[in-house]
């Protein structure tokens, strides 16, 4: 017994270490600053536990959790990328005057919810760790509520999360209705494409995981919360739920689905595609940056949706990968949108971007080596990204999809073009505010480095994200 | 030899170009310049050394590197042969003569001009070299951001509609060719060039695969009907990105012709010998008849390229000795001769400010140092025997005789128009009356534009008369490949027979 709390480690110790922070929290005044440093150092700590667990395949308390070395690797992906947002976020928080000490806690809440959702072999597990996810995500939302956008986007989320959890929660109990269980390995022996009922199942909670990784069409929800938002929740948005939302369709594609394989794959063909050209077009009009990262994000998920409707293990290692790169830049991009800051007020619009060349020489430029990234050209690191999407793909001979990945890569080019137009071929109309905040040069710094000198070794991640999934 | 000399020749660009990041912007950027000037100098030392210790009489891939690079299925693999190594020299040359040029005619963010330029040409330098489909494609693409910048952040009043144009007509053009190379990784396990002549990829694929790669290289060329960017580019770009733009870039796609699709894909490529013929006859025809109505001496001398371009094409699917040796002389003779032009047209350009050709007139009175260069090249653009122009333009033509007397005599009529254009150009440009009063005003060449154009000038008329050296360096890969091409044929004659 006391082998399975050890694997649980991880687990136990956010718990506790939620909880007494919370005290801490509640009992010394104007303490967001000691929260958040403390939230940081707990992150790292947590990191630093997943690290050292071993990686071997187990499942404990009634094979209804499960540790392996791929839920280890997307928790760590979790972590350090909630690290980075939380880290060069700070500023902006306090500026914001949303610095309130329960602000880190959720995120440490929301990151709880994400470990369970990831490691769950159980639909109550998986279930339970969903919405301890979903709540804290509303309410980071909603956080600024003395802001009119941002309480609009908290209620407009939560109320559209919930009908889909209402909807995935349908899903759940229909499969255990056919299937009379609730453990993933019972209900994959029990599946097959013949029972229609698991079809339908499958359908629902297909339904409320899109939702959560905001793929077409269950999309109308990410421009409005993205803009809606502080942009440090944006930020906090774009990255985290989105891997554990992935690793989880994954999870669910090889445990409990893996005998409907081509139900399933046919769907997400469908989501990957809409997702990819929606994401391409819609974005061109925007003017709001942040409502144009969700439209990126969209379109991303897309990208990483097609390596999953490979249904094989090197279109999900690739998946994986590609949402690895996706986190870097998408790290990055916030963190350069925190430096649109002119007299101490927070810009969004894309045309306050305009000229910035000539002012800041080195924003510029690592915004121009993030867009062109995120746009995909080589030699940088998004570019690799897709190439390996693209490699597992058509290795499955899906060419139809390969071409209109690629094509729609051309109409999002444009509009990332569109902001590197404004960025350096623009009249100077704005200068930034001039700071000096490391943690958010740093971040910006650490993301371009990677981006540009992936080239050099991309076999590092690759072999990495190849070996988890033995 | 084991010194990594192809690496060193593509990185030491990028290298300079570091140094230049960190070099102080004191002084009009003297030493941004200077640093510039050194690597890209040196780099022509290296290219040149290259091709003293190249050996004309091998078939075979020389210098060749291999290193592990995405672990068990791309090899990041370099290696030139008698094709490759002329547009090597070719783009060390320029690229100083674009340095010395922009020195004149770029006023803002000269150090950002120069990196750009420098990491360009590592992007060339790397498409010429590389002997992987990947490697090729990545540094293909690439050279698409430092064009884009220099397009857009130093050219003209329609910069950004030019540069985005530029931008997404090539990258649209490419990614089908991504997906081309994926799939041939599939099919036949390798994305090494040397291994898929090996292989020989069956016949089945050929013809899509072969519409992938020309997709892109179509639109690079540029050949008709999807050649509309080239002129915006040309015209909105600075004198140094149009040099580098007409001199190099457009090179890269006749490369790809003879490097990727012909040996990789023979029986497509003669299955859409009608296609390249037809597309190559309507660009020399129609683009001439085009360039004769401009006004606007870049866009003349764009249009030009087009139909210059189209010998190149028709030349190389004429798969005779004569007609491939003089597809790739006549690229070369077109790099250094609109590369000439381009900055000619640069140089009354920084002192006039304008383009348009009813704005110039009776230039010989004023400036005659001017007027004689310019001429010279006028001639060697319009392909006069004696000058590098001429000789490409012939063996092109002695090869698509062999092939088809239509086609051949229909390309004649191109070089007719290419002299009327040209010359009409010299004549309202150089000759006659002058009206705009500024141009009395004018000093001619200066020391640093009249030492490049000089330059250019003895090349294009010593490789003229004396076109040995290159077409020994030359024939020898050609012969090959046509060999190889009719080996490949017979191949899957066989194979289609059985």
């Amino acid at each position: 017994m006391i082998d399975n709390f050890n694997i649980l480690l991880p687990e136990i110790f956010l718990t506790l270490s939620i909880l007494t922070v919370l005290m801490i929290g509640v009992f010394t005044k104007n303490s967001f600053n000691l929260v958040s440093k403390l939230s940081l150092i707990i992150i790292l700590l947590s990191i630093f536990i997943l690290l050292n667990n071993e990686t071997s395949s187990i499942k404990v308390f009634s094979e209804s959790f499960i540790r392996n070395a791929f839920t280890t690797f997307i928790k760590i992906l979790i972590l350090i990328s909630s690290f980075f947002v939380l880290n060069s976020s700070q500023q902006f928080i306090k500026d914001n005057k949303i610095d309130k000490f329960e602000y880190p806690i959720i995120i440490l809440l929301s990151i709880l919810g994400m470990f369970f959702m990831v490691s769950s072999n159980d639909l109550i597990i998986f279930y339970l760790g969903l919405e301890l996810q979903s709540l804290s995500l509303y309410i980071l939302a909603a956080i600024d509520r003395d802001n009119l956008r941002s309480t609009e986007s908290g209620i407009k989320y939560f109320i559209l999360s919930a009908l889909s959890s209402g909807l995935l929660l349908y899903g759940c109990s229909l499969l255990y209705g056919f299937t009379g269980s609730t453990n993933f390995d019972i209900i994959a022996q029990e599946l097959n494409s013949e029972n229609t009922g698991a079809v339908f199942a499958m359908v629902f909670i297909l339904v409320g995981l899109a939702f959560k990784i905001s793929v077409v069409p269950f999309h109308m929800w990410t421009p409005d919360v993205y803009e809606g938002s502080p942009t440090s929740v944006t930020s906090f948005f774009a990255v985290a739920p989105k891997v554990a939302g992935l690793a989880v369709l994954i999870r669910f594609m090889q445990t409990p689905f893996e005998n409907i394989l081509i139900e399933w794959q046919t769907i997400i063909i469908f989501l990957a595609v809409a997702s990819m050209i929606l994401g391409a077009v819609a974005a061109i009009g925007q003017k709001n940056i942040k409502r144009l990262m969700a439209y990126s994000s969209i379109g991303h998920m897309g990208y990483a949706l097609a390596g999953v409707a490979t249904g094989n293990i090197s279109g999900y290692s690739s998946s994986i990968f590609y949402i690895c790169i996706y986190v870097v830049m998408n790290i990055g991009a916030f963190a350069c949108i925190y430096l649109m800051r002119v007299d101490n007020k927070y810009k969004e619009g894309i045309n306050d971007l305009s000229g910035i060349s000539k002012k800041h020489p080195l924003l510029a430029f690592s915004f121009l080596i993030i867009l062109f990234s995120l746009a995909g050209i080589p030699p940088l690191g998004g570019f690799f990204a897709k190439f390996y999407i693209f490699m597992s793909v058509i290795e499955n001979e899906m060419y139809t999809l390969a071409i209109i990945g690629l094509l729609s890569t051309v109409i999002s080019a444009f509009y990332y073009l569109k902001i590197i137009k404004i960025i350096y071929f623009d009249e100077t109309i704005n200068k930034f505010d001039e700071n000096r905040n490391i943690s958010i040069t740093s971040t910006i710094f650490i993301s371009c480095v990677i981006l540009v000198t992936f080239f050099l070794y991309p076999a590092l991640l690759n072999d990495l994200v190849n070996s988890i999934f033995i | 030899m084991n010194f990594p000399i192809l690496s060193s020749v593509i990185f030491l660009p990028l290298l300079g170009s570091f140094f230049i990041l960190l070099s102080r912007s004191q002084n009009n950027n003297q030493g941004a310049i200077y640093v510039s000037l050194f690597t890209s100098l040196a780099n022509l030392v290296l290219s040149l050394f290259l091709w003293y210790v190249f050996d004309n009489a091998e078939t075979e891939f020389q210098f060749v590197e291999e290193k592990n690079w995405i672990s068990g299925f791309i090899k990041f693999k370099l290696g030139v042969d008698g094709i490759s190594i002329l547009f090597i020299v070719l783009t060390a040359l320029i690229t100083p003569i674009c340095i010395i040029s922009c020195i004149n005619s770029i006023k803002t963010r000269i150090k950002e001009f120069l990196i750009l330029i420098l990491i360009l040409e590592t992007f060339m330098i790397g498409v010429f070299c590389s002997l992987d489909l990947v490697v090729f494609y990545i540094f293909f693409e690439a050279g698409l951001i430092p064009m884009f910048l220099i397009i857009g952040v130093w050219g003209g009043p329609k910069r950004v509609y030019s540069a985005f144009k530029f931008f997404l007509f090539t990258l649209l053009g490419s990614v089908l060719m991504l997906v081309a190379i994926i799939a041939i990784y599939w099919i036949t396990g390798t994305t090494d060039v040397v291994q898929i002549y090996e292989i020989k990829i069956p016949k089945e694929y050929q013809y899509l695969l072969w519409l992938a790669f020309f997709s892109s290289f179509a639109v690079k060329m540029p050949m008709w009907p999807v050649h509309t960017w080239l002129p915006d580019a040309h015209v909105e770009a600075p004198t140094a990105g149009s040099v580098i733009l007409a001199a190099i870039l457009l090179k890269m796609a006749g490369y790809g012709f003879l490097r990727f699709s012909i040996p990789m894909f023979p029986v497509a490529s003669e299955y859409f010998i009608p296609l390249i013929y037809s597309l190559s006859v309507i660009a020399i025809i129609y683009t001439s008849l085009i360039a004769l109505m401009q006004d606007d001496m870049k866009k003349l001398i764009a249009y030009s390229s087009v139909a210059h371009m189209g010998f190149v094409t028709l030349g190389i699917f004429t798969f005779t000795q004569q007609g491939m040796e003089g597809s790739i002389f006549q690229m070369l003779s077109h790099g250094v001769i609109s590369a000439a032009l381009f900055l000619c047209v640069g140089v009354v350009y920084d002192r006039v400010h304008s383009r348009l050709i009813s704005s110039y007139g009776g230039l010989a009175n004023y400036l005659p140092k001017y007027s004689l260069v310019f001429i010279i090249f006028v001639l060697g653009g319009l392909g006069l025997p004696g000058t590098s122009g001429f000789l490409g333009e012939f063996l092109i033509l002695v090869g698509v005789f062999k092939k088809s007397y239509i086609v051949a005599m229909l390309a004649s009529l191109g070089v007719i128009l290419g002299a009327a254009y040209m010359l009409w150009l010299a004549k309202r440009v150089i000759f006659g009356e002058t009206h705009n009063e500024i141009i009395k005003t004018i000093k001619d060449l200066n020391l640093s534009e009249g030492t490049i154009l000089t330059i250019l000038a003895i090349i294009m008329i010593f490789f003229g008369f004396y076109p040995q050296p290159l077409i020994d360096t030359i024939s020898t890969s050609v012969n090959h490949l046509i060999n190889n091409y009719q080996i490949d044929l017979i191949y899957h004659l066989k194979v289609n027979n059985l």
